[in-house]
Parts: C-alpha cells; sequence; structure tokens
C-alpha cells in the first residue's frame, strides 16, 4: 500500500451528521460513498518507526496495559491479528521495554478511539500496507519502558527507596543483588503503579541490549489455532440472536423490487422474515442453515438499478479490451529523468512489449460476515471483520442514525485477510447486519456464502502496462519508458483528490514506480481507465506491487534477452550505485546455491532452469529466485529463494512465515487466480472455478532475512511480488516462452 | 429427532434431512471449532472425523451420520493421534490465521492413523486442504513430526 493511502486514512475522526433514514439514505449508507467524508488525503512524509516521531499516545499506559493478579499482561493493539503475527510483535516489543515475558501476554483488538491511532503521528489507525510494526514500533516501546519506569516507582514508594536504587528482572522489580535482593511482582505493584502519573522520556534499552526484540520468539495463541479455540467473527454467539443469509443482486446495481414467494418462503423452518435491502434480499431465521435453505428458494424480481451499477454486457474480455485501447496514450508523469524522446531517437533498438493481469479476490477462508445488536440503552455493538475500527465505528453510526460514540466495534481476530476488510461500501456486511436487526428488533448475524463472498468481494483491479525500452550498439539501455493502465483502489475509494498533482494512483503504479534500478533516462506515467462502478475495487497482498512488479521484471528479463546479457548479471549492472540492493541479490544467489540459470538436468531428471526477480514494496526490499520444470504444459515450481531486507528486525521467525505466506499467495495468483466475468455478473464464485495453490503445488521457500540497519520496513506483503516475475523469467529460461499475461494457467507450455 | 454421537457424547437435534452436519455441530450443538469454508467440500476448513474417515462437514447431511463415531477438533486434544497431531502443529508453528487449521488438523489425524509415516506423496494426497496463508510448508513438517511421535 502506498504512502498515498496511508496519507488517505489519516483524518479519521468520525464526520457528526445525522442520517437519512429514507431508503435513498439507508442505501448511501451501504452504498460506495462511503468512505467520503472520511478521509481528506493529505501527502504526509513516513517519518515513522524512530524514537522522536510523534508519540502522542505512548504514555497512555493504562488504556493499553493491564497486569492482571496473576502476572498476565493485557495488552491492547491497535492492530488485527490475522495470522501476520502482529499481536506477538506488539508483545514482544513492549516485553524488551518493560522487562516482561513476552508469553506472558494476552494480546487483543483494541477498541476504536483516539487513544489507538498510532500512524501518521497519532492520528490514524488502520491494519494494512505493512504498516503495523514499523508505524508503531517507537510507540511500543515507549509505552513498555513508561510503563516499567511507573512499576518501579510504585515499588519505590512502597519499599520507600528512591526509585533509581531499584531495577527490574522480568515480571518484578528488584532491590538489591546476590543475597540480599528482594523483589516485588509487576502484578502486585500493578494497581498502585496504575495511578500514578506516567513519567515523560521514559529511558528506552540500548538495541544494543536487547533482549526480546530480534529473537526469534514463538508466536502468541499458536495452540489455539491448532484447536478450533479461536472465535473468529463468523463465530460470534450473542443471546437472542437470529441468524441471516443474504442473495445479491445477480448483477450488481440491480434492486430487489419484491420477493415474489415471500409467503411460501417464511412457511419454511425457522424463518422468521425476509427482507429487502439495498442491492440483496436477506432470510432472517433461526439457524444460518434455514436462512439459508429459504434464501436459496427465493424468487427475486431485479430491477431499479441503482448505486454502483455493472454494464449488463460486460464480459471476460471487457475490461482488457479498455485497457488495451488506452495503451498508447498519453499519461500522467509519475517519474522522469532526462529527455526521453532524444534518448529514444539515438536508440539503435527498441523493444516493446505489453503485459496485463487479472481481476483477483482476497479469497480469505474466513467467509464475510457481520453481528449487529442494538441495546435498550440506545447503543449499537457490532462485531465484524475489520481491518480499521474506527472508519467501522463511523459507518456502521450512519447506518444506524446514530452518533458513533453509541457504537462499540468488536474485531475479532480475522480468519485471514490479505486486505479484505477495509470499508468497502458494499463489500462488507455490517450495513446489513445493523438494518437487520433493527428491522426485526433482535441481535442479527449475516453470514455470506462463499459464492457471495465471490460476487462482492472488492478486487484486486485488473490492469496492464506498456514497456518500451532503447538500447544502444553496446546493448546498454538507454531509454526506459513504463505506463500503467487502470484504476487503483485509491482512485475508487479516495477519489482523484488523493492523487496528487499530477493524478498518480500509486495502488496501481507502485512497482513500476519506485524500482532501484538507474537508467539515465526514463519516464513511467499513469494512464488512468476507470473500471465500471459495479465491480469493486480493493487492496490486495502487496497491491500494485502485486503484478506491477511481475510487469516491470519480465520487461527486464526481455531486455536482457534483446541485449544478449544475463538477467542477474544485468541487474547487478544496473544496482552499481546501492551496496544495499547488491547485497540483497547476492544474498538470494547464495542462498540458492549461487546463480545458476540453467536450463540444467536435476537430479530426478527433470529439466529445470531458475528466474530472478527484485521488488522494493513497503519500505522492505526483496530479491527472489525460482527453480522451476513444465509437467503436462503447467509449470511446476520446485524452489523459491527470498532474501528480503527490512532494515530491522522484530522476530525473524515471524519475518520466514510471511515470506512463506506471501511467497504462496503470490504464486497462486501467477498460476491460476482471476475473477471472470459473464454478462455482467460474477462468474467465479467459488474455489472449484477460482482456482489457488494448494499443497500439490506448494514450492519449498527458503528464507535469508538480511538485516541492513535501514528504516524499518513491512514485512506482511513483501515477499509476494517477487515470486510471479522470478517464475515467468525461469520459463523463459526453459523454454523459450515468454509470459506476460496472468495467471500462467491459460497458456499452455511446451516441454522443456 | 436425530441421534448422533458426536467425541463419544451422545446428542439428540431437531434436524431436517438434507441438514450438513456442519451447521448441526455449529448452530445447534455450539461446536464453532469446525469451519464453514466454501459448502461445496473444495476447501476442506469443515473437516471432521466420520468413523475415522477425514470428512468434509458441509456437504454431509445428517442423517447419514446416525450411527456413526463422530470426532470434531473440540476434542482433539484427547484423541491418542489427534493430541500429538497438535503438538506437532505448535512445534512446527504451523497455523497463522489459523481458520483452516481445524480441518487441516482432522485431516492430517486421519492420515497418520492409516498411514503413521506418510511419505510427501502421501501427504499430497490425504492434505487437499485449502490454506490461504500458503502454510503447507509447515503443513507437512507438522506431520513428520507427529509420526515420528506415533
Amino acid at each position: 500500500m502506498s504512502a498515498g493511502l496511508a496519507a488517505a486514512f489519516a483524518a479519521t475522526m468520525p464526520a457528526r451528521r445525522p442520517v437519512n433514514l429514507s431508503r435513498r439514505g439507508m442505501f448511501a449508507a451501504a452504498g460506495a460513498g462511503l468512505f467520503l467524508g472520511l478521509a481528506i488525503p493529505v501527502r504526509a512524509p513516513r517519518a515513522q518507526g524512530a524514537p522522536g516521531a510523534a508519540l502522542r499516545h505512548a504514555g497512555k499506559v493504562n488504556a493499553y496495559l493491564r497486569i492482571a493478579p496473576d502476572g498476565t499482561i493485557h495488552l491492547q493493539n491497535p492492530f488485527v491479528e490475522g495470522g501476520q503475527g502482529i499481536d506477538s510483535a506488539v508483545a514482544q516489543i513492549v516485553a524488551e521495554e518493560l522487562d516482561a515475558d513476552p508469553a506472558a501476554f494476552v494480546v487483543t483488538c483494541a477498541p476504536p478511539g483516539e487513544d489507538f491511532r498510532v500512524m501518521q503521528g497519532g492520528n490514524a489507525r488502520f491494519t494494512g500496507g505493512s504498516f503495523s510494526v514499523r508505524s508503531s514500533f517507537a510507540h511500543f516501546r515507549t509505552l513498555g519502558a513508561t510503563a516499567r519506569a511507573m512499576l518501579i516507582e510504585a515499588a519505590a514508594q512502597r519499599l520507600a527507596v528512591p526509585a533509581a536504587a531499584l531495577t527490574t528482572a522480568p515480571g518484578r522489580v528488584v532491590q538489591g543483588t546476590g543475597a540480599s535482593e528482594r523483589s516485588i511482582t509487576y502484578a502486585e505493584l500493578a494497581q498502585a503503579a496504575a495511578a500514578l502519573a506516567p513519567p515523560e522520556n521514559p529511558p528506552l534499552r540500548d538495541s544494543s541490549a536487547f533482549r526480546t526484540i530480534g529473537q526469534p520468539l514463538a508466536r502468541l495463541g499458536v495452540r489455539e489455532r491448532s484447536t478450533g479455540k479461536i472465535a473468529y467473527a463468523i463465530d460470534t454467539k450473542v443471546d437472542g440472536m437470529l441468524l441471516a443469509a443474504v442473495v445479491h443482486a445477480p448483477r450488481a446495481g440491480a434492486q430487489p423490487a419484491a420477493v415474489t414467494n415471500e409467503d411460501a418462503l417464511k412457511a419454511l423452518p425457522g424463518v422468521h422474515s425476509v427482507h429487502r435491502l439495498p442491492g440483496a434480499v436477506a432470510v432472517v431465521a433461526d439457524t444460518w442453515w434455514h436462512a439459508k435453505k429459504a434464501a436459496d428458494q427465493a424468487q427475486i424480481a431485479w430491477q431499479a438499478l441503482q448505486g454502483p451499477v455493472m454494464e449488463a454486457d460486460f464480459g471476460a474480455d471487457t475490461m482488457l479490451g479498455r485497457l488495451k485501447a488506452a495503451a498508447g496514450t498519453h499519461g500522467n508523469t509519475a517519474e522522469e529523468a532526462g529527455d526521453i524522446a532524444v534518448a529514444f531517437s539515438n536508440a539503435t533498438r527498441v523493444i516493446e512489449a505489453q503485459y496485463d493481469a487479472p481481476y483477483l479476490a482476497h479469497a480469505q477462508m474466513e467467509p464475510t460476515s457481520a453481528t449487529a445488536r442494538f441495546n435498550a440503552d440506545g447503543t449499537l455493538d457490532v462485531w465484524v471483520p475489520n481491518q480499521a475500527p474506527d472508519i467501522f465505528q463511523a459507518s456502521a453510526a450512519r447506518t444506524a442514525g446514530i452518533e458513533p460514540s453509541a457504537v462499540r466495534i468488536h474485531s475479532p481476530p480475522l480468519g485471514g485477510f490479505f486486505g479484505r476488510h477495509f470499508a468497502y461500501g458494499a463489500a462488507n456486511a455490517h450495513p446489513q447486519a445493523i438494518l437487520l436487526a433493527k428491522a426485526v428488533e433482535r441481535p442479527v448475524k449475516v453470514i455470506w456464502t462463499r459464492e457471495e463472498e465471490f460476487a462482492r468481494d472488492a478486487y484486486r483491479p485488473m490492469a496492464l502496462a506498456t514497456f518500451r525500452a532503447g538500447l544502444n550498439v553496446a546493448g546498454e539501455i538507454v531509454a526506459f519508458h513504463a505506463a500503467g493502465h487502470g484504476e487503483g483502489p485509491i482512485t475508487r475509494h479516495f477519489g482523484t483528490g488523493a492523487l496528487g498533482t499530477p493524478a498518480v494512483d500509486g495502488s496501481i503504479m507502485e512497482g513500476l514506480t519506485g524500482k532501484p534500478y538507474r537508467f539515465a533516462t526514463k519516464r513511467v506515467e499513469f494512464v488512468p481507465v476507470p473500471h465500471p462502478p459495479g465491480i469493486n475495487l480493493g487492496f490486495w497482498r502487496s497491491v500494485g506491487h502485486s503484478m506491477n512488479d511481475f510487469f516491470f521484471e519480465s520487461f527486464l528479463d526481455e531486455i536482457a534477452a534483446a541485449a544478449n546479457k544475463d538477467p542477474f548479471a544485468l541487474r547487478l549492472s544496473l544496482l552499481d550505485h546501492s551496496d544495499r540492493h547488491r547485497t540483497l541479490l547476492n544474498a538470494a544467489a547464495d542462498l540458492s546455491g549461487g546463480w545458476r540459470r540453467g536450463p540444467f538436468t536435476a537430479p530426478d531428471g527433470t529439466r529445470r532452469a531458475r528466474g530472478v526477480a527484485m521488488a522494493s514494496p513497503f519500505g522492505s526490499e526483496v530479491a527472489t529466485i525460482a527453480e522451476v520444470s513444465i509437467s503436462e504444459g503447467e509449470v511446476v515450481v520446485h524452489d523459491i529463494w527470498v532474501a528480503i531486507d527490512p532494515g530491522r528486525v522484530v522476530n525473524p521467525r515471524t519475518i520466514a512465515e510471511q515470506v512463506q505466506s506471501a511467497a504462496a499467495i503470490g504464486l497462486s495468483s501467477a498460476m491460476y487466480e482471476a475473477i471472470e466475468f459473464d454478462r455482467g455478473e460474477v462468474a467465479t464464485r467459488n474455489f472449484d472455478t477460482y482456482r489457488v495453490l494448494r499443497r500439490d503445488r506448494m514450492p519449498q521457500v527458503h528464507v535469508r532475512v538480511v538485516e541492513s540497519g535501514a528504516p524499518m520496513g513491512g514485512v506482511g506483503e513483501p515477499g509476494t511480488p517477487g515470486v510471479p516475475p522470478a517464475v515467468a523469467n525461469a520459463v523463459f529460461a526453459l523454454t523459450g516462452q515468454r509470459l506476460r499475461s496472468l495467471p500462467f494457467a491459460k497458456t499452455r507450455l511446451s516441454g522443456a | 429427532m436425530v441421534e448422533l454421537t458426536v467425541n463419544g457424547v451422545s446428542r439428540t437435534i431437531e434436524a431436517e434431512d438434507g441438514t450438513p452436519l456442519l451447521w448441526v455441530l455449529r448452530e445447534q450443538l455450539g461446536m464453532t471449532g469446525t469451519k464453514f469454508g466454501c459448502g461445496i467440500a473444495q476447501c476442506g476448513a469443515c473437516t471432521v472425523l466420520v468413523d475415522g474417515q477425514a470428512t468434509r462437514s458441509c456437504s454431509f447431511p445428517v442423517e447419514a451420520a446416525v450411527g456413526t463415531q463422530i470426532t470434531t477438533i473440540e476434542a482433539i486434544e484427547t484423541h491418542p493421534i489427534g493430541r500429538h497431531v497438535v503438538d506437532a502443529w505448535v512445534e512446527a508453528q504451523a497455523p497463522q490465521c489459523g481458520y483452516c487449521q481445524s480441518g487441516q488438523v482432522m485431516a492430517a489425524t486421519a492420515l497418520l492413523a492409516t498411514t503413521p509415516k506418510p511419505t510427501r506423496d502421501d501427504i499430497e494426497a490425504a492434505m487437499t486442504n485449502i490454506c490461504r496463508c500458503g502454510t503447507y510448508n509447515a503443513i507437512a513438517r507438522a506431520i513428520s513430526l507427529a509420526g515420528e511421535k506415533l
């Protein structure tokens, strides 16, 4: 996720305005206009992670920490846990400065509120953009140190000694040493410490003395996650609740005029009521299965297109056709160096290529759900998978027609997210749950079927990139031109006003921009091409990088082939100015046993080759090498070697796990994934037609973490974008076939 | 009225024929450790053991479960093989988000019951459950670890 998005989230104070409860008002509340008024995008600098950044919430110890009598340390996390290990990471950071056992922590996602806006100088809060650790590292260190100082002060008062005479050991304040040592546990001191004023500027540990930060500690909650004991949003149970199943319009934008067999549905077992919602019909019943059975039988008259509408004739090739038609259009400048026209006129050879990538679903394993309960005191509780509680609070308040302060948002652990659970208007289920709870005057849990999930996700947008490179007689790159085409989720959800001047959508351009290679003359531009309003657009793990690094790094290999150069050597030569990148590239090669492009024959007799790619996503640097063979016309990836430099490390084990995970989803997207449309409807609506990576095609993934000491970067997403181009480049090395259109599965590969 | 034996306990519930075992477990017996993922037996998040066989409960009608021994994730730590599987899952730190892992643990338990020392091919053939976090390698490692304890 780009700086643009981070900035766009910066101003998230809920707008307090009355809500029109007319049908139109209800529609607006549930529709795509949801983001408007929430965010005043500004391009703010990203000076975070270092002590000295605005830490205006780091002294609020009592808002974050509670040490129970049994010694358990309860920590409120501004970020939501969804497998990326953020609960464990924040505990590990706090534990370092607090001087406590990281395993003693119980971490929960904090409610909405000012105190937990730790990002963007203390003004924003969301889980995304691989921002969590790097945006809160200084905050949590200071918070832990502040709490430790308060515990020491409480002990000093109890013992009637100066605080300076005391120190700490994990979980206790200590006086004296050896035989005369005495100590008081944090648990015993917690109540007294909580009553003290937090000190300003508590001393932080020197990083050379870190004992928990930098260690490969086990994540919290692994046993619970292995035994079904985690309660996700879909598992929410509220006394007296009813269950709802929804059927969305087959074509987005259609509204339910009538349910013609409503009486028959109501006579089915367990059915409570049938409701028309914006763009959907809901059946409410005593169990979800009863609701779903009835919803399957609903006969719905769809009409009156309203809100974000899908085109009736939108098919498999419609959007790609528009993107291709726009190719060559002059775009807005994203990056520029030198006079590109002159440089091309001096080139002895020009090579060109066009690449495209499809719409992708998040396909997280937990289908979307939401539970809403109105309380007798006028407040509303909402349990909803989300990556930004404050924004969901504001959204829920607007739908309910009450003040945000009257809404409690509960943010359970996520059953995967990958960008799925931002406020995406009609892609979220909580407006439906709220409207239904209001209508039936009982708590309601809405659960989407997998088919509804696929049909109403906010997709990674389809996009197209064009490239042109001018070479001189020596095969050196003298001119480089790239153009990204499409519309990203930043444009869609924050408006063109968020794009800056000139208007560049980072969510469609990152990865074409921000590359480390030095070209004497280059131009990178953005060509806006809108998607139909009825296709919701979202942030998908590594966002623009997920496709653009595939485009760019594949084309770089095309240049190497045209210039008759080794692709690894070409990259090294283009990184002559950057020790950091050359070190990383060499680390990946070293991890793989030395750069070896092939083709070669593996011990099992298969013909194989390797490809390489680099990416610079979310403040981290990544070099990826993949080894492939071909079986029955399809690529088989055997090994992936990833060297990642996130600057600084909190937990190397979690980083390696996140790279495994990111590589898997990157490979999945490269090989199989595509949302398809047919006559305006989503045609790929379950895992039978939306193919994802399974165990049988999972390669070995080898990870080396390189801690360069650069400013801390992200970890959750950066492992993704290098994989598709490394695989494509290996396929080219093996077969001579250049894959320019994702996913690979639609191209039958020749045997090697 | 349907009588089921779930984790060794006899349970009587009301459910129409055709109701998937998954929703009986989740909604009528309150056992939400078994997960809804796809509803068409594709992803395996809903895997339980029916007479020891890994079974995708989202597509398994409740009437077919009558007279069988149903084992769910809630009882896995008292299962003679399952408890080793869970220990291995923890040791390998297999789960990330964890949503698919109930089904993965059940599928691995069924595999190890018939094949205590599974080969890579055995694991590939038996473990077809989808994990969107891509924990497949950690899962394979965990299965091997568990096999060593059996």
